[in-house]
């Protein structure tokens, strides 16, 4: 249980994936214009992650290393990933219209966040059991949420801002990464 | 230049495309692995091979794939090189394999090598796929190493390892190295640098009359990798 803890704060907030990682940085720069966006995203990618390491370390687990093929990983995990995103956005047309509505124009982004890929092979780099796993997931996710509804709260602030003309647009979002970055790595201190 | 030739594309590639100034794609490479310049290098010559193979290959395949499967066809097309190079580069270069770490994997989902793929290669004849490939794939390298190499003189004083700036020691005046170019929080602050240059560059260009050449293998870019990444950067 401890271990789990340990897990969920080091990878949603110690190693954040964005901002230390810099993983799923397209849908950061690219989805976090208004908050509202930002956290419907955030709340695909909680879903579509958490769903994909379960079941990427249920294959790797019983089908991969029995029978002696991980290296393999990389194209059976993307696979299962794109396969993935897709059945979740039919299940979700057909079973939950309202959920699909918020959450439907994030799904197709999301086979393309390094991040669902990257989680998937950290998994299996760390040699985390699928409890461990999908917890990493998770915590990952909502990593990924956190710092991406941040970056939208701060990029409507300064939206208006008199920001230098070679500063507008990418190289402003950019600094403002950074300084959350370095914020984000006082938390380092929390594990030891 | 004439277009489609071998020595167009390479140039295209390099300057006019350059995939990571210019059409704003790969972002998460060129951010994570740019600690120094040597790493830059390493993978941009590794995303070169991954993307000159797939582009060559899927150019050939480009008659025999159905429209309808054909993101899925390209995945797996990319995904069985990034594969190949890793274990080539974990049986060979194993120091450089442990640098870059999970990033050589992640290489499959890099938006550069789907978007050139859907962009070029399968519109087109093998060859001049092979050498846009490659000129995309240099383009990337030049780019990212420039980063690694400011972000690692800021950082240790170094390019390549070696040390260029004397570091201060023992009381002697010397260069104070800024730690946090290397770590995380660098990587955004010297890309915005780099972006915010190019910026004036452009707004320069386009205050003396001269039309500034936006890039436009980006919109199909974004098209086909739904990475609304560039398309952000340019409304924001």
């Amino acid at each position: 249980m401890k271990e789990l803890l340990l897990i969920l704060v080091s990878s949603a907030i110690v190693n954040n994936v964005v901002l230390s990682q810099f993983l799923g940085l397209c849908p950061f720069f690219g989805v976090s214009k208004r908050i509202e966006t930002a956290a419907g995203m955030g709340g695909a990618i909680i879903f579509v992650i958490t769903l994909s390491s379960f079941v990427t370390g249920l294959i790797y687990n019983f089908i991969l290393v029995p029978t002696h093929m991980e290296y393999l990983q990389t194209i059976v995990f993307i696979l299962i990933i794109a396969a993935l995103v897709q059945f979740v956005e039919m299940f979700l047309k057909k079973g939950m219209p309202a959920l699909y509505q918020s959450l439907g124009v994030y799904l197709p982004l999301i086979t393309t966040n390094c991040a669902v890929l990257g989680v998937a092979l950290t998994n299996v780099q760390k040699s985390y059991n699928i409890l461990q796993g999908t917890v990493n997931g998770f915590a990952t996710a909502v990593g990924f949420t956190i710092s991406i509804t941040l970056m939208a709260g701060i990029r409507e602030k300064i939206e208006y801002n008199d920001v230098p003309e070679s500063f507008q647009g990418f190289p402003k979002v950019l600094l403002t990464a950074g300084l959350m970055a370095i914020a984000f790595f006082g938390f380092s201190g929390l594990l030891k | 230049m004439k277009a489609n030739t071998p020595a167009e594309r390479l140039v295209n590639g390099i300057i006019k495309e350059n995939p990571t100034f210019v059409l704003v794609l790969g972002m998460c490479p060129t951010l994570a692995v740019t600690t120094s310049a040597i790493n830059g290098i390493g993978m941009g010559l590794t995303t070169t091979v991954v993307l000159a193979m797939s582009n060559l290959m899927i150019s050939l395949l480009r008659k025999f794939i159905p429209d309808g499967v054909r993101m899925p066809a390209f995945i797996v097309v990319v995904a069985s090189f990034v594969t190949i190079v890793q274990m080539l580069l974990q049986g060979f270069i194993p120091s450089l394999y442990s640098a870059l770490g999970i990033y050589i994997p992640l290489i499959v989902v890099n938006c550069i090598i789907l978007g050139r793929a859907e962009a070029y290669a399968s519109k087109n004849p093998p060859i001049p796929s092979l050498f846009d490939g490659i000129g995309m794939g240099l383009g990337f390298t030049l780019s990212i190493t420039c980063i690694g190499a400011v972000r690692e003189l800021l950082g240790a004083g170094q390019i390549f390892g070696h040390q260029i700036l004397p570091l201060a020691a023992g009381g002697k005046f010397g260069y104070e190295p800024i730690t946090i170019f290397i770590l995380a929080p660098g990587a955004f602050f010297v890309l915005a640098m780099l972006a915010a240059l190019q910026n004036k560059f452009k707004i320069g260009a386009a205050k003396r009359g001269i039309d500034p050449s936006e890039g436009c293998g980006c919109c199909a870019g974004c098209d086909t990798c739904n990475n609304t990444m560039c398309k952000g950067g340019k409304e924001a």
